[in-house]
């Protein structure tokens, strides 16, 4: 028997913001999943079950919050799953969400991803001072630059391209009612002069942290009948891991995210994904990701991604048009960053996305990563069924 | 067996946490030595009140006040009280389900002993001296003789004068860590200002520092490998941020630095030249610290640069 044909008939966002002092978190993922359900014109008792997802949990220090969260998402008698793939979480709770309905195990799924950024310590969460061992000197942007400075060599990119994906996601968010960085004033000149914080990057190429939550609604064929909206079909999802740090390790491009794409496209039949995908949602939390990852998911040969970007393949009115929303630039509640890129991708396909929205956007594709380069999620969705 | 290291690991931090609307009146009211409860859709008084009916999934916002006094449904003795538990002489763990509430509250009864507790007891709030809005203004419940009240519980609107919005829960854990043999190993030859790696058995790649295991073949590994004291850097970043606990001056370089011998490269910093002028392939030899168990920072050596081709594997 081949799989159900999976739809995303419903999506609600928070408007994310630096910190939602006037909810609980219980409050903070009800919303978005409210949404979600008015979107797809359903009720609690039309979800079969839920599947939620989050960074560590020591983020906010609230241990399994899924136990917590079940009354906010009607959960009571029905199953409740707690993903977890640290940054990537986002898009690997989508997918475990929408197996579930391929498999024929449930028929309609809640899936949600959420953080709370202004009540947690994302640096405390993961930078436990470890007896014996030096301290580590530099945090998350730290981890990072290195490996941009890595890329910049490797590729012998300038040194101007990062400030150009900031302006131009930041500039993309400006259309996104629920992004968190609403600059006006923005210009390419204050990307440029703002102070490099861990050199190559910039504290303008870096992303904000957020208090949100996304929440989704998937279904089946039946359940795709019934949606008073055009639904997003998945064509392919795929998920790949590799140890943090091993001998021949590639930082700039990890053999797991290129393996993870590929599998994706095989599922999805898409063999030239430059010309066949209209539209992306990559995970960017450095501006340098976006060249990085044309690479890495194959948009561009090894070397070339940051071309695409200098030329404005990739702006919102570019060929190839990336992170429309704005991306992880603009918005970062770090557990929800992944489903939002899965959202933002089946939003495009159905048509939904507003101001934001890619004209004719039939194929696009939604990507997360975590922990350091180790995780990856991605899926591609459709305005039409998969074929079959 | 080699010795094996150990130490203690605390890890202690403050959350903060946002009430909502529900447990904002809660806890305002404790201050106020008023308990709320909120009615489920069924019409059970739930206290703790919650946001959201455990049923139905409806969004709660019906808030009734509840006696003092109460019930105990359960209860389990603790005769050795812990750090931050609600007293520090022996008590009781108890359920106490309070006049006009469907569900019981945990906390804890002042009893002399296990025979002065049973379930069923009537008790009532010893509420604390100073209330600030948290659930140690009850300070904790003691026996008290009454008659069940059979009324029903008021409405409340739950509106307080300056309510109290977000409360801080301190976590704290306690652990032993200990890095395992091979870590043990590389941590003692430190002291000697020495660094040893593993070599694995199967693909022969040498890990600094090891794990005991290479994480591409799943194998143990064991035999020792010294690599360095020189290496190159691979690649790094110029940090102008100044970390908390962290005495070091901005701007400095941290790097990867792939020691001579080494397949992967290690995380330090570079001192002894102008921060502006650290480069990728920049051979570095380490600085030691008297009495530190690690390197302080490297410095160059004065060697010309390693060619890219050279280590661009391990970057
Ligand atoms: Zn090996």
């Amino acid at each position: 028997m081949p799989e159900e044909p999976v739809a995303v008939v419903g999506i609600g966002q928070t408007k994310h913001v630096a910190a939602r002092h006037d909810v609980s978190i219980a409050g903070l993922v009800r919303e978005a999943a409210v949404r979600a359900l008015e979107d797809a014109g359903l009720g609690w008792a039309d979800i079969d079950a839920v599947v939620i997802g989050k960074a560590p949990d020591f983020f906010e220090g609230v241990m399994m919050p899924e136990l917590y969260l079940a009354d906010a998402l009607g959960a009571v008698g029905k199953p409740m799953l707690r993903v977890h793939t640290a940054g990537s979480v986002g898009g690997s709770t989508a997918l475990v969400a929408a197996n579930l309905v391929a498999a024929r195990v449930h028929r309609t799924v809640l899936t949600l991803a959420f953080e709370k950024q202004s009540e947690s310590n994302a640096m405390w969460g993961l930078s436990l001072p470890v007896p014996f061992q030096q301290p580590l000197l530099a945090g998350a942007g730290g981890f990072f630059a290195p490996h941009v400075r890595a890329y910049m060599r490797r590729a012998g990119a300038p040194d101007t391209v990062g400030s150009l994906v900031a302006y131009k996601d930041r500039r993309n968010a400006l259309k996104n009612p629920y992004a968190h960085i609403h600059d006006h004033d923005l210009t390419l000149e204050k990307v440029q002069s703002s102070p490099m914080l861990w050199d190559p990057v910039r504290y303008s190429e870096t992303c904000p942290s957020s208090d949100g939550a996304c929440a989704m609604i998937l279904t089946d064929r039946a359940g795709a009948a019934r949606s008073p909206h055009p639904p997003a079909w998945v064509h392919g999802g795929a998920m790949r891991s590799e140890p943090t740090l091993f001998a021949g390790k590639d930082f700039v491009s990890p053999q797991a995210g290129k393996d993870c794409a590929a599998d994706v496209y095989r599922q999805a039949r898409i063999t030239d994904p430059r010309r066949e995908i209209d539209a992306v949602e990559m995970y960017v939390p450095f501006s340098w990701y976006e060249p990085m990852w044309l690479e890495n998911l194959g948009f561009a040969d090894e070397g070339e991604g940051w071309k695409l970007t200098e030329a404005g393949v990739t702006e919102l009115d570019g060929d190839l048009p990336v992170n429309p929303s704005g991306g992880v630039l603009s918005t970062n509640p770090i557990g929800a960053s992944g489903m939002i890129r899965f959202a933002e991708a089946a939003l495009q396909v159905r048509g939904r996305a507003g101001e934001h929205q890619v004209d004719g956007a039939a194929r696009a594709l939604g990507h997360a990563y975590g922990g350091g380069s180790q995780f990856f999620a991605m899926w591609l969705v459709g305005a039409e069924p998969p074929p079959g | 067996m080699p010795d094996v290291l150990s130490a203690p690991l605390v890890v202690e931090f403050p959350f903060t946490r946002s009430l909502g609307p529900v447990q904002s009146a809660f806890l305002t009211g404790l201050r106020e030595r008023t308990v709320l409860g909120v009615r489920a859709d069924n019409g059970t008084v739930l206290v703790p009140p919650v946001e959201y009916d455990p049923v139905t999934a409806n969004e709660l916002r019906d808030l009734v006040e509840v006696a003092p006094t109460g019930t105990v449904t359960t209860w389990a003795w603790n005769p050795s009280p812990r750090r931050d538990q609600p007293l520090d002489t022996p008590f009781a763990w108890v359920l106490v389900r309070l006049d006009g509430a469907g569900t019981a509250l945990l906390h804890v009864l002042d009893a002399p002993g296990p025979d002065a507790v049973r379930t069923g007891m009537r008790v009532r709030i010893r509420w604390a001296a100073t209330r600030v809005g948290a659930i140690t203004d009850i300070a904790c419940f003691e026996p008290y003789e009454s008659e069940p009240h059979g009324s029903e519980p008021a409405s409340h609107s739950g509106e307080f004068a300056e309510p109290v919005t977000g409360i801080v829960t301190p976590a704290r854990l306690d652990y032993v860590h200990t890095p395992g043999r091979a870590q043990s190993a590389y941590i003692k030859a430190l002291e000697e200002r020495r660094t040893v790696g593993e070599r694995c058995p199967s693909c022969r790649k040498v890990y600094v520092p090891p794990r005991g295991a290479c994480p591409t073949c799943g194998v143990a590994t064991a035999e020792q490998v010294e690599v360095g004291p020189r290496g190159t850097v691979t690649t790094f970043c110029i940090v102008n941020i100044k970390a908390k606990n962290l005495d070091i001056e901005v701007p400095y370089v941290y790097a990867h630095i792939a020691l001579d011998g080494a397949d992967l490269a290690l995380h330090g910093r570079i001192a002894g030249i102008p921060y502006d002028q650290v480069r990728m392939g920049l051979r570095v030899e380490p600085v030691w610290s008297e009495g530190a168990r690690h390197v302080d920072h490297y410095r160059p050596t004065g060697e010309p640069d390693a060619d890219y081709d050279t280590y661009k594997e391990l970057v």
